[in-house]
């Protein structure tokens, strides 16, 4: 069952996933920011796994994971901290890390705690379609969906490919680079996003670079809904909720 | 394991369970071009033709196959023979690499360029063929870095390229290719980045050791015009382990030459302030490849330490991930005081200031040289000049008297 799938079409209506650091304000901080976002109205939450060289991420993400860090969070602490409290989460989480911490805690043993601890998901992005042979048979036994991304870089044949075995959803990266704001996208998005979508049978969801509700609006014209990382994490460092809700349901009026 | 018909990486880019591409999808439609596009030149006569002038004429190759008659009678044992890499236009191996890759660059019709710099040897012998070539050029380096290498960003900047500074982690090599990398996944349409050394995602390690192993092809018909035979053993320092594996390669399959890697054991292996990543470390994923790594228990990659900024690495590349594995290639270690009574030692006793690095190489060979027969031969990668380091060790050894 495509828990995440089922999640994200079941409602009929575009998707806003935010994105949060674990450990990013101590891990006590963790639970009560996932119900915050889940009573706002999240369709799913996306958990950064800090890892010390985050290559696709802006400094946004960097300086939330290097907090974290600080805070001595690890994989095994978050996954412990979530398994406490799973019941109370209804909304699909997804894990978003790189490949080394998972590959540190083992592989097998990642996937099988993290469906324990309820994660339906996991976003690697330094783990192209070429190397998913090192998590894929864990992954499904386990019932956790590999989320692949697909960017503007790709070529059309391989968003195919990337697209004919998909599970969850499909990542579409907005941007040519790493996470963070930007004030506008490039013209080709637009094309980008409805060919994803036109091959895909799982949601297409546009992220990386998407910080505000006109954005939000934009994107989501072309695609199933949006993910949305760096700002949330700024709107968490100035403890500004109001802002937050308010991005978080501008998928509602769409 | 044999290696008498070695034939890796595999076409993903595998050496046994290390390398491939962990890369972010944006780079893969780059990685996967580039593959093409050397494999393409790989078969191309005037590819080759262009890179053979380059190399003889510009570079100055080949480099001397140097009999080290002081060293060898210091040592009191095997006959040390050293191949001056430190003689080539720049003062590094490092313009092996990067004169084959800007070729590249310029074929996938590619006219800027990425790349990163520890020690910054890299870093000039990049900016230095971008010059030649007419290509635009950004150069990532550590914080860090920078303040013990002033001289080579003045160099690089004289050369027309821009410096950026990189404040992140510990401000050395591995800061420098993480922000390297996101140049890159930023600029990727226009941008080629040379990598420079035998690490990140296939076919970066391929290719390098290919563009590399020129030192290890011209060490065998050297040695065997002099010596009419094999050498017994190989030695070479190892930080990413471009030069060590531009001279073991060629040997690989030559099972009588025992080959020695040899790492920076920093302060020493007993502290946590080395970079010693196949004597400390376990395989993990960084920068693209899968391979020895420091990192903590969590999966967090460690800072590494040495005296030299090219050794300050917390990884090793693949292939050597591999060699070590399979026992190819016996990888030692040599500490930052060892290797500076090395570079003293080299500096009086033969006249040739070697790199901090390549000093690491000196001080092993001596040890090994003092306990094989005066019958036998070792040759030893002088990776570089040490001219860069001659600051350093001035107040080090300032300090110390």
């Amino acid at each position: 069952m495509d828990r995440i799938k089922k999640a994200l079409t079941e409602k009929g209506k575009k998707v806003f996933i935010p994105y949060i650091m674990a450990g990013d304000g101590g891990l006590e901080a963790l639970k009560e920011r996932l119900i915050f976002l889940q009573n706002s109205g999240a369709d799913a939450i996306e958990i950064g796994i800090p890892f010390s060289d985050p290559v696709a991420d802006g400094p946004t993400i960097q300086k939330a994971g290097l907090r974290a860090l600080a805070h001595g969070t690890t994989v095994k602490k978050v996954l412990k901290d979530i398994a406490a409290y799973k019941t109370e989460i209804k909304v699909p989480l997804i894990f978003m890390t790189y490949a080394n911490p998972v590959i540190a805690y083992g592989i097998e043993a990642f996937a099988t705690d993290a469906a324990n601890a309820g994660i339906s998901g996991c976003i690697i992005p330094d783990l192209p379609l070429e190397e998913e042979d090192l998590v894929l048979a864990p992954f499904e036994q386990n019932d956790l969906a590999l989320i692949r991304l697909v960017t503007l870089t790709t070529p059309k044949e391989r968003i195919r490919k990337i697209a004919a075995t998909a599970t969850g959803f499909i990542y579409a990266v907005t941007v040519t680079g790493i996470t963070g704001s930007r004030t506008k996208f490039s013209d080709d998005l637009a094309e980008f996003l409805s060919y994803v979508k036109s091959v895909s049978s799982v949601p297409v969801l546009a992220g990386f670079g998407v910080s505000t509700a006109e954005q939000v609006e934009e994107v989501c014209r072309h695609c199933d809904g949006v993910i949305v990382g760096s700002k949330i994490i700024d709107l968490f460092e100035q403890d500004n909720l109001e802002e937050m809700k308010k991005l978080i349901l501008s998928v509602e009026k769409i | 394991m044999t290696t008498k018909a070695y034939n890796l990486p595999d076409e993903k880019g595998h050496f046994g369970n290390y390398g491939g591409r962990f890369v972010p999808e944006t780079l893969m439609e780059a990685v996967l071009e580039l593959e093409k596009e050397y494999n393409r030149a790989m078969i191309d006569k005037d590819f080759h033709t262009e890179l053979q002038k380059l190399m003889k004429d510009y570079v100055g190759r080949e480099t001397p196959l140097y009999l080290a008659g002081n060293l060898t009678e210091h040592s009191g044992g095997a006959k040390i023979y050293l191949k001056r890499e430190d003689l080539n236009h720049t003062g590094a191996h490092k313009i092996n690499n990067t004169v084959g890759q800007a070729l590249l660059a310029v074929r996938m019709g590619k006219r800027k360029i990425v790349a990163e710099t520890g020690a910054g040897q890299h870093g000039v012998a990049t900016a230095t063929v971008c010059a030649l070539l007419k290509l635009e050029c950004v150069i990532f380096m550590g914080k860090e870095d920078i303040r013990r290498q002033q001289l080579n960003v003045f160099r690089m900047e004289l050369l027309g390229a821009k410096v950026v500074s990189v404040d992140a982690g510990s401000g050395t090599l591995k800061d420098a290719v993480n922000e390297a990398l996101r140049y890159w996944v930023t600029n990727v349409r226009d941008t080629h980045y040379i990598l420079g050394s035998v690490m990140g995602p296939h076919p970066f390690p391929k290719m390098v050791r290919d563009f590399q192993s020129v030192i290890g092809k011209e060490t065998k018909q050297q040695f065997f015009e002099k010596e009419g035979k094999l050498p017994d053993a190989l030695v070479a320092c190892i930080g990413g382990g471009s030069n060590s594996i531009g001279l073991f390669y060629p040997f690989i399959e030559d099972e009588s030459v025992a080959i020695y890697g040899v790492e920076a054991a920093g302060l020493g292996l007993e502290t946590d302030k080395h970079a010693a990543s196949l004597t400390k470390g376990k395989p993990g994923v960084l920068h693209g490849a899968m391979m020895y790594l420091l990192q903590d228990e969590d999966g967090q990659i460690q800072e590494a330490h040495s005296i030299s900024a090219g050794l300050d690495y917390p990884g090793i590349g693949p292939e050597h991930s591999h060699l070590h594995d399979i026992n190819r290639v016996h990888y030692e270690s040599v500490t930052d005081e060892e290797a500076l009574d090395a570079f003293q030692l080299l500096s009086k006793l033969e006249g040739i200031i070697p790199a901090l690095e390549s000093a690491h190489a000196i001080a092993y060979a001596v040890k090994l040289a003092a306990g094989m027969s005066k019958e036998e031969n070792i040759v030893v990668c002088l990776s570089g000049r040490g001219d860069k380091d001659v600051q350093t060790i001035q107040a080090r050894i300032g300090g110390q008297e």
